[in-house]
């Protein structure tokens, strides 16, 4: 206990900050993510920290004869759910004890530049996948899955790239939308498809805000509410720029 | 009828483990996000074909999809939204926001406004289910951590 703590306090917070802003940034719930943090702090020994997460950003301090506070601004969020896990598994080994800052910081920068587990061309052959199996729970025809599987690919396919193109998320949902419901259209028109409207709902799916619903409910849930209401409020707009582009689409088809 | 609950149990366990995928979810999760959505549809669609109300339907399986999300999740370790992530996402009223968007194209906001209220109590029975199953979950904890205390 020689060693001053002024550096052990800064670790501290270093740990909890990165691990925080890892998971805030992949897809994980904000109560999990303070719950996480406020573990860690504790593990170490800190005195009565406290976080505070919101959507777009964290703010953690720990209080004692170091007190330190530091602000974490989160800009890019994105869903990574195994980075998630990966964080709860170093914050379970920190509180058992066996990690060290230095060794737990080292850790989770290896997580925070990881590799996604699925490449991005296994997610648009899966999407297309997932769109060709929700046609049949859809009452749709096997005859129709090709189609429904074609528009799905592509409509996941333009979302990616239109993330690229725009900062703006409800662009690219209302555009890729659009091309999935014209696509649909095109496709019944060719004779590759019969079903237009089965083919479009099924098609869509991919681009539907599950995780933000769930965790949406999960903050609120938590007492969460600012996170929650916020979360929420995400999902609707997705959910009126998706029915926007479909809108669109149907209405170019008279 | 066994031939249509067999091809909607592949289409589901298929359909629900690509979305798995497209959350990132661990690889060694993947079965069991998988299982969990699969048996979650089968029984909304047992329930519908029983002549179930839809909204009630979809509660039920948003409970028992919540449920076995957090065993599989205290089970294997992982966070619970790994395995009711992708579960929930057959139940999520597609169909119904379609009918309620192509009468507003047409002009018949009367229909669409019903159809759209339809669609939202739906997404509101899915959020309730879940709510549903984290209350079960705790009071579950609470009761083994109180019968824990008395034995201790």
């Amino acid at each position: 206990m020689n060693e001053p703590m002024n550096v052990r306090s800064n670790e501290i917070v270093e740990v909890c900050l990165l691990a925080g802003k890892i998971m805030l940034e992949n897809g994980g719930e904000t109560y999990r993510v303070e719950d996480t943090m406020i573990r860690i702090a504790s593990a170490y020994g800190a005195e009565n920290p406290q976080s505070f997460v919101m959507p777009t950003g964290i703010m953690f301090a720990i209080e004692g004869s170091e007190a330190s506070t530091r602000l974490v601004r989160i800009s890019q969020r994105s869903t990574n759910l195994n980075k998630v896990t990966e964080v709860n598994d170093i914050s379970r080994r920190i509180a058992g004890g066996q990690l060290p800052p230095v060794e737990a910081c080292r850790l989770l920068k290896g997580v925070a530049s990881g590799a996604p587990v699925y490449p991005l061309r296994i997610q648009l052959v899966l999407a297309a996948l997932a769109s060709g199996c929700f046609l049949i729970l859809y009452d749709g025809t096997w005859a129709d899955m090709p189609a429904a599987m074609l528009c799905g690919g592509t409509g996941f396919w333009v979302l990616g790239r239109m993330a690229r193109l725009s900062s703006i998320r409800l662009f690219g949902e209302l555009i890729a939308a659009l091309v999935v419901g014209l696509l649909s259209y095109l496709v019944v028109h060719l004779g590759v498809g019969q079903q237009h409207s089965t083919i479009m709902i099924a098609s869509v799916m991919p681009l539907v805000p599950g995780l933000l619903i769930t965790n949406a409910v999960r903050d609120l849930m938590a007492g969460h509410l600012v996170s929650g209401i916020s979360k929420g409020a995400e999902a609707f707009l997705t959910a009126f720029a998706i029915g926007g582009g479909i809108g669109i689409a149907l209405t170019l088809n008279g | 009828m066994i031939a249509d609950y067999f091809s909607q149990a592949i289409a589901s366990f298929v359909g629900t483990a690509c979305f798995g995928v497209i959350f990132q979810i661990p690889k060694r999760s993947l079965v069991q996000c998988g299982l969990a959505g699969m048996v979650g549809w089968l029984v909304y669609y047992g329930l519908i074909q029983a002549d179930a109300d839809p909204i009630a339907a979809t509660w039920a399986s948003a409970v028992l999809i919540g449920l076995i999300a957090h065993y599989l999740a205290i089970r294997f370790k992982v966070p619970v939204t790994v395995f009711s992530v992708s579960g929930i996402i057959p139940l999520v009223p597609g169909g119904m926001a379609y009918d309620a968007m192509l009468r507003v194209v047409q002009n018949d906001y009367m229909s669409a406004v019903e159809l759209g209220a339809k669609a939202f109590m739906l997404s509101g029975a899915i959020a309730v289910g879940l709510v549903f199953s984290e209350v079960v979950n705790q009071l579950v904890k609470k009761v083994r951590m109180g019968i824990a205390r008395a034995g201790g």
